[in-house]
């Protein structure tokens, strides 16, 4: 155990310096090409090198980039794009002096880590920010090991590319087992300027999404399905003004996806020996997207999540939300190279990158994944009453399979393919399913304080036993009664056993196990063991036309601050009134998800609330002060952000 | 008559009121914002976890009154970076373009502000046989009332053109999307000698590809009066609709061409045809709709 850990530590510095080298070779290999004419500058973006030890000099700086074949400037750390990967050692205390040298004020929030509140680098929170100039000195001890990042909390800095990891080395042995460790940084990059991508969508909320209904879909379900099916399907939506193909607000439109800040065509490349074990440690560091990740070919142990260790999972696909980070370990057994894929969630585009034994080795970049569609799921209108597990392996997309005429499956790995029958989707079966029904007149007199506690063990009412969620009946706050909200879920799902819109059924389609939350368990026993004294119910809520977010109808510079007992214990129930897919982060502390087993209760620090669905943690309020806790979608930020405040 | 009359005195307190009311929330009306609404029942009960309103302490930026006051860089700024509400101005260009018969048209609008409260400006230019036919500017105060819903209100000017007078209107309507995507502008007019009118426009947009979009539009317009000098009668006047076929090189840059054809009605149709002129007329347009 010790032994590998040593090995990683030593082989860390010389491969990625190989690393650095493989990518300037990339880029030779695709200048020489004959396809190589928007590549040609994609070439000298340079990659993040380590930085060890416990003293560290950040310089914030603006860096010329060009990943599309036009000139921009970028915000960087240290020069790179991402930022450097900062690796400590649990137990030492760390300093980091970060100095701007940019025309307007920066930060740097150290996401995921437990720190004193001064040190949490929120502006207008922690402290004042970092002006030009200036240096600031964080200082803080590291209580805590695994995968995290850090990013700045000023203005829309995030998306042009002020970020990058932090690897913790445990004080004690790591419980993970590897032969090398890479770290897989994933990104958003846009050659407008993030205050555009946010103007166009407050001015037309649909205008990155390129994958509208048209008339050629709707004459398609009219052949399929008549025309009275068709029109009671479409009704809800017409009814509600929304679209069920709105997946992303900000998608490959305007975005080149980056791994650890390499284009596609650059294609970041790791190296390996065949038989090593190799821990991958994904951060989703994007401003606006969430990835499905999957290496065809090689099962992937998801040994961390948010940096915490957790009981060993095996799957062959997961989600990972804006913010949030998992660490996998693969055993390549052949010497072949593999693709790391990572599918944004609504199929705009990805990012990838090639995992080698040999650097001219690559494999097949397989074909996007068929695009998702929403359900009446997805609004919180129903089905939350039938079992969760079933509704996991549902095959909603089967609403729209004239969109799945189009898809090319010919790209997909057919090794997870075998023994798969596409013909088998039962279309029959589909149609029996009258989704239609739920029609928004009858809902809004319904008694909404029916459809609760339908699924938890144990007690009935009151607060549900620490670990296995809310039992709270969800009421909708009358400040959610407004302009800014578009709409409310009236019978939310709980989100823990629903891999997501887009992946639900990927064991029955391509025989991928996908990761749930309920399949998360701590590695280590639950260390605070009390039952919450209360529940907080937060609503996420916005509108999409106006795009406008908030937390129970309220945006955050109208609401007042969450107050928190210093050393109580909570539940945060999200209930997300909205059909967009949240990451929501709270600072300071642990967001401790309750996935069902109160002994292992993992602790992450971003949570995924599902479209129209509901979510619970329980959070220990053991840290002093005023922290931030928002959606980590960069642009929902104005919004959907609450200060909690600790006294 | 007298109706219009009435309905007219009981709109100018409103109108002032509204406009007051923008005032006041342009800086720190936190909190009251959904007080206008109907569904409006109270917004500061059932937060749970939440603190009493309390001035707004935690924003004002003094020194947190808690544990972490002994904190050496604790905040002092009263500006935090993600708590203000970004203005932002955008001008639509609906329509810019040639008709046949020598004709031509303008129809585009202007709105600066933020989520609730906006200004609005509103054009409507139209020639033909090189004779500016028509042509309108509307200054609106506007609020968000519902989810997709606009009050507007404010005032409309029709500029003085050959053989008429120029004239100011009061106006108040409701812009904003219906159910099935339907785009629609309402507008009550009240003139300045207590005339009325009322217009109604409605769009609506068929998508045969991301880029190739199919937008038929109505626009109606009714008046309270005959007035011959402007040649417009009483009840329903006229009806312009359009059909306009536009390609998105990018969602804001959409060439176009089309049809528009018009229709006059009733007491209009017949000072129309006094003139001597045609009563209903289609015509091919092409055009240019962008946005900035």
């Amino acid at each position: 155990m010790n032994n590998s850990r040593k090995s990683s530590q030593l082989a860390l510095p010389s491969l990625s310096r190989r690393r650095f080298v493989t990518g300037m070779a990339a880029g030779a290999t695709l200048l020489g090409a004959p396809v190589a004419s928007s590549a040609s500058a994609q070439r000298n973006n340079p990659t993040p090198q380590p930085l060890r030890g416990n003293h560290f000099d950040l310089q914030v700086n603006y860096l010329p980039v060009n990943f599309t074949g036009r000139e921009r400037t970028a915000v960087a750390v240290n020069g790179s794009l991402p930022g450097p990967v900062l690796r400590w050692k649990e137990g030492d205390t760390v300093t980091l002096n970060v100095t701007n040298h940019l025309a307007h004020d920066t930060s740097i929030h150290w996401h995921g880590i437990i720190l004193p509140s001064n040190m949490d680098g929120v502006p207008g929170l922690s402290f004042n920010g970092i002006r030009p100039g200036e240096t600031f000195k964080y200082q803080f001890q590291v209580n805590q090991s695994g995968t995290y990042w850090y990013h700045s909390h000023s203005d829309f800095q995030e998306q042009i590319g002020h970020y990058g990891a932090i690897v913790i080395d445990p004080a004690e042995p790591d419980p993970v087992a590897f032969d090398r460790d890479y770290v897989v940084l994933l990104s958003d990059w846009s050659d407008d300027s993030p205050h555009d991508i946010y103007a166009k969508l407050k001015k037309e909320g649909h205008y990155f999404n390129r994958r509208r209904r048209t008339a050629g879909d709707l004459w398609q379900e009219i052949r399929q399905k008549g025309v009275a099916q068709t029109w009671r399907d479409r009704e809800m939506w017409n009814e509600m003004r929304m679209s069920d193909r709105d997946i992303s607000d900000v998608t490959g439109y305007t975005y080149t996806y980056l791994m650890n800040g390499q284009t596609p065509d650059a294609n970041w490349t790791a190296l390996f020996k065949r038989g090593e074990k190799i821990r991958l440690r994904f951060i989703n560091g994007s401003a606006m997207s969430i990835f499905d990740i999957r290496i065809p070919g090689l099962k992937m142990t998801v040994v961390a999540s948010d940096g915490q260790n957790i009981e060993p999972v095996s799957v062959d696909e997961f989600r990972i939300g804006v913010a949030e980070t998992y660490d996998v370990v693969v055993e390549p057994a052949d010497d072949r190279a593999y693709t790391l894929f990572a599918q944004t969630i609504d199929r705009s585009g990805y990012a990838c990158g090639t995992l080698t034994p040999h650097q001219e080795l690559r494999a097949e970049v397989p074909s996007m994944d068929y695009a998702p569609v929403l359900t009446h799921r997805d609004m919180g209108m129903g089905h939350s009453g039938h079992d969760m597990g079933g509704m996991s392996d549902m095959d909603h997309s089967g609403h729209d399979m004239g969109n799945m005429d189009g898809m090319d499956h010919s790209g997909h790995d057919m090794g997870d393919m075998q023994g798969m029958d596409h013909s088998s989707h039962d279309m029959s079966g589909m149609q029996g399913m009258d989704h239609s029904s739920h029609n928004m007149g009858s809902m809004s007199g319904m008694d909404h304080s029916q459809h609760t506690g339908h699924q938890m063990p144990g007690r009935t009412s009151g607060l549900g036993r620490a670990g296995f969620g809310s039992n709270a009946p969800v009421q909708h706050y009358p400040s959610e009664y407004g302009p800014g909200v578009d709409m409310r879920a009236q019978m939310p799902a709980n989100g823990l056993h629903d891999p997501g819109i887009g992946l639900r059924g990927h064991q029955s389609r391509y025989g991928r196990r996908v990761l749930t939350y309920a399949d998360i368990r701590n590695l280590t026993p639950t260390i605070d063991r009390r039952e919450p004294e209360r529940e907080i119910q937060l609503h996420l809520t916005g509108n999409m036309e106006r795009y406008m977010w908030s937390m129970d109808g309220i945006k955050f510079s109208d609401a007042e601050p969450l107050m928190l007992k210093y050393g109580e214990r909570v539940r945060v129930t999200l209930v997300n009134d909205t059909m967009m897919t949240h990451p929501i982060h709270l600072h300071g502390m642990w967001s401790e998800l309750e996935t069902g087993d109160p002994e292992y209760i993992p602790r992450k620090h971003t949570v995924i609330a599902q479209p129209g669905s509901t979510i619970s943690y329980l959070v220990t309020a053991d840290a002093y002060g005023r922290w931030a806790y928002h959606c980590h979608l960069l642009y929902h930020m104005p919004g959907m952000f609450r200060e909690v405040r600790v006294v | 008559m007298k109706q219009k009359m009435m309905c007219c005195a009981a709109l100018l307190p409103l109108l002032t009121t509204s406009l007051a009311f923008a005032q006041d929330q342009e800086h720190g009306g936190h909190h009251h914002s959904e007080s206008m609404e109907p569904m409006d029942h109270g917004q500061h009960q059932a937060q749970p976890g939440t603190v009493p309103a309390d001035g707004h302490q935690g924003h004002q930026g003094h020194r947190n009154p808690y544990s972490t006051a002994s904190l050496h860089n604790a905040p002092n700024q009263p500006d935090h970076v993600m708590d203000h509400e970004v203005l932002l101005t955008k001008v639509t260009i609906d329509q810019l373009e040639a008709r046949e018969h020598q004709g031509s048209a303008l129809e585009g609008s202007l709105w600066f502000g933020g989520d609730f409260n906006k200004l609005w400006l509103k054009t409507e230019i139209e020639r033909e046989e090189g004779e500016t036919t028509n042509s309108e500017l509307q200054a609106l105060y506007s609020r968000a009332v519902a989810p997709y819903w606009d009050f507007q209100a404010g005032v409309r000017h029709d500029f003085k053109l050959e053989g008429g007078d120029s004239k100011s209107w009061a106006t108040i309507g409701f812009n904003g999307l219906a159910p099935y995507f339907f785009e629609v502008d309402s507008a009550l007019f009240i003139g300045e000698d207590g005339d009325s009118a009322l217009r109604l426009e409605a769009e609506y947009e068929l998508l045969f590809t991301q880029q190739w979009i199919l937008s038929p539009e109505i626009e109606m317009n009714f008046y309270g009066q005959n007035d011959p000098e402007s040649h417009t009668g009483s009840g329903l006047s006229d009806i312009e609709a359009g059909l306009r076929l536009r390609y998105e090189f990018t969602p804001q840059f959409a060439p176009y061409f089309g049809v528009h054809y018009e229709k006059k009605f009733g007491n209009t149709a017949d000072f129309v045809r006094t003139e001597g002129e045609a009563t209903s007329e289609t015509t091919w347009v092409i055009g240019l709709y962008t946005w900035f």
